[in-house]
């Protein structure tokens, strides 16, 4: 074992032993703070209950519908303003104005506009994962070599369609990947605010722990969405890899 | 010798710029003949390839070509002075790239790209990536490029400006031999005068504001010519001492 893997599993094994010291040296009162140790035993619980997979395929139901939409527009959008110089115009200042504004700000609207209801989720995550994939989509399209397309055209490639297929697209992927990859990680912190407000899942189950001074439960869904993250993250870098692996 | 390419009075102009980059340019390239087109930068030759390599219209004058068109070739081909190559594609599939708009079958097309693969030197590099090559493969590459499609003409900018002194010399009598091995018709655009006097059968040099096409030299020394031969050495020095009169006229180069 390196020494670096060694160093971070003492790092990661002594936060949780002062934790656990500092938890059952009564310094701070048990629903305040609970011990780790009780973690496995909520874990099962949770799992047993039958809530643990319910909320975990709940949230994820909003987290797929929301970054897929989201993804796909924002590419899209993103790739076809940087694509005609009339968009790019019409967009710049409502760009500006529109993407400052945090998704969570969206909730009243969602609410009057979906209900209480999956879409509402869905559609407050949707919008942090557009904004993030308009621009990388953007700043990429723009960024590729004129060269290339040059290039392209000498060799008889020069409708849309083609330039699109043939260098756009291969060109632009690192950048276009690294905002889905972003995009990615932004979803998964909307999720939970995004059903605060009363739809089914992580965030709603978590919400409803803390009124009940459930602390355990309330860190056992935390590690849960570190775990989902960490997860949809390592499985789009090893397909990110795949398809970039061109690059050096 | 018939012209497979001639232009008579053409003009180009920038979109949006004052006056012609270039004017009355008569130029024609003859059938298997290598020409050369020398000039300061600014003068225009890459625009002039860019004319003829159908990238840029002329703003005057007619292009003739006495080329017959087939499906499955492209009657012109260009090569880049930065290899261009695309770094997401493997070397196979970056020489691929002309033949993908052609009606080209799967196998023919992979004895095309084997075949100009091989007439660069470089049979057991089509797997590689881009990245994978020195600068003097990576020109290779884009010409092996230009010849999968199987052109009358090759369009050639400045192809080894930007290697070093001994790659772009063991290029050139590749070049040579290419030519030589396909019968191909090239235009070639370089600043190097000595290595328009090596290569060319005929050069030309162009000048002035706008440039047009000030002198042209014959080169007739037989090949394979010696790099201090004395006639490659004779009109070498001719052209540096025109190019250097133009420059002080103030032509605008």
């Amino acid at each position: 074992m390196s020494r670096r893997t060694l160093l971070g599993a003492g790092g990661l094994f002594g936060f949780l032993l002062i934790w656990e010291l500092v938890a059952r040296s009564g310094v701070v009162e048990a629903t305040l703070l609970p011990a780790p140790s009780k973690l496995p035993s909520t874990l099962i619980s949770e799992v047993s209950l039958g809530f643990w997979h319910q909320m975990v395929l709940a949230s994820l139901n909003h987290y797929l519908i929301g970054l897929i939409s989201g993804s796909l527009l924002g590419v899209m959008v993103g790739a076809a303003v940087a694509l005609f110089p009339g968009l790019d115009d019409v967009q710049s200042w409502l760009a500006r104005l529109l993407r400052p504004i945090p998704p969570l700000a969206w909730i009243p609207f969602a609410i009057i506009w979906f209900g209480i209801s999956e879409t509402a989720a869905a559609f407050i995550i949707a919008i942090g994962v557009f904004w993030i994939n308009y621009f990388t989509a953007y700043t990429a399209v723009r960024a590729v070599d004129p060269d290339l397309i040059e290039l392209a055209a000498s060799f008889g490639h020069r409708s849309l369609g083609a330039r699109l297929r043939k260098v756009i697209l291969p060109a632009a992927a690192p950048g276009i990947l690294s905002g889905l990859r972003a995009g990615l990680g932004q979803g998964w912190m909307t999720v939970v605010a995004a059903e605060l407000f009363g739809i089914t899942g992580i965030g709603q189950r978590m919400n409803e722990a803390a009124g009940l001074l459930a602390t355990e439960v309330v860190i056992v869904y935390m590690l849960t969405i570190a775990l989902l993250y960490g997860l949809s993250d390592m499985l789009f870098v090893a397909a990110q890899n795949r398809v970039l692996r061109w690059q050096r | 010798m018939a012209a497979i390419v001639s232009l008579e009075n053409i003009a180009a102009t920038f979109p949006g710029a004052d006056g012609p980059v270039f004017s009355n340019i008569d130029l024609s390239v003859g059938r298997g003949e290598f020409v050369i087109v020398v000039g300061a930068s600014g003068a225009g030759k890459s625009t002039l390839l860019r004319v003829l390599g159908g990238l840029l219209p002329p703003s005057a004058g007619t292009i003739k070509h006495d080329i017959e068109p087939r499906p499955d070739r492209r009657e012109i081909a260009m090569v880049f002075q930065e290899a261009r190559l695309m770094p997401w594609r493997s070397v196979s599939d970056n020489v691929a790239l002309g033949l993908e708009g052609l009606t080209v079958s799967r196998t023919e097309r992979d004895r095309r790209i084997a075949d100009a693969l091989q007439l660069v030197g470089l049979a057991d590099y089509g797997t590689r990536w881009a990245h994978e090559l020195s600068g003097g493969q990576r020109q290779r590459v884009g010409i092996a490029r230009g010849l999968a499609v199987d052109p009358d003409l090759l369009l050639m900018d400045e192809p080894f400006g930007a290697l070093d002194a001994i790659t772009r010399q063991t290029l050139q009598d590749e070049l040579l031999r290419i030519w030589g091995e396909t019968g191909k018709s090239i235009l070639f655009v370089t600043h190097d005068i000595d290595e328009a006097v090596y290569l060319g059968d005929r050069v030309l040099l162009l000048g002035g504001t706008p440039a047009r096409v000030v002198r042209t030299y014959d080169v007739e020394a037989a090949r394979p010519r010696s790099r201090d031969g004395e006639e490659v050495g004779r009109i070498g020095t001719q052209v540096k001492a025109d190019l250097s009169s133009l420059f002080d006229e103030g032509g605008g180069i």
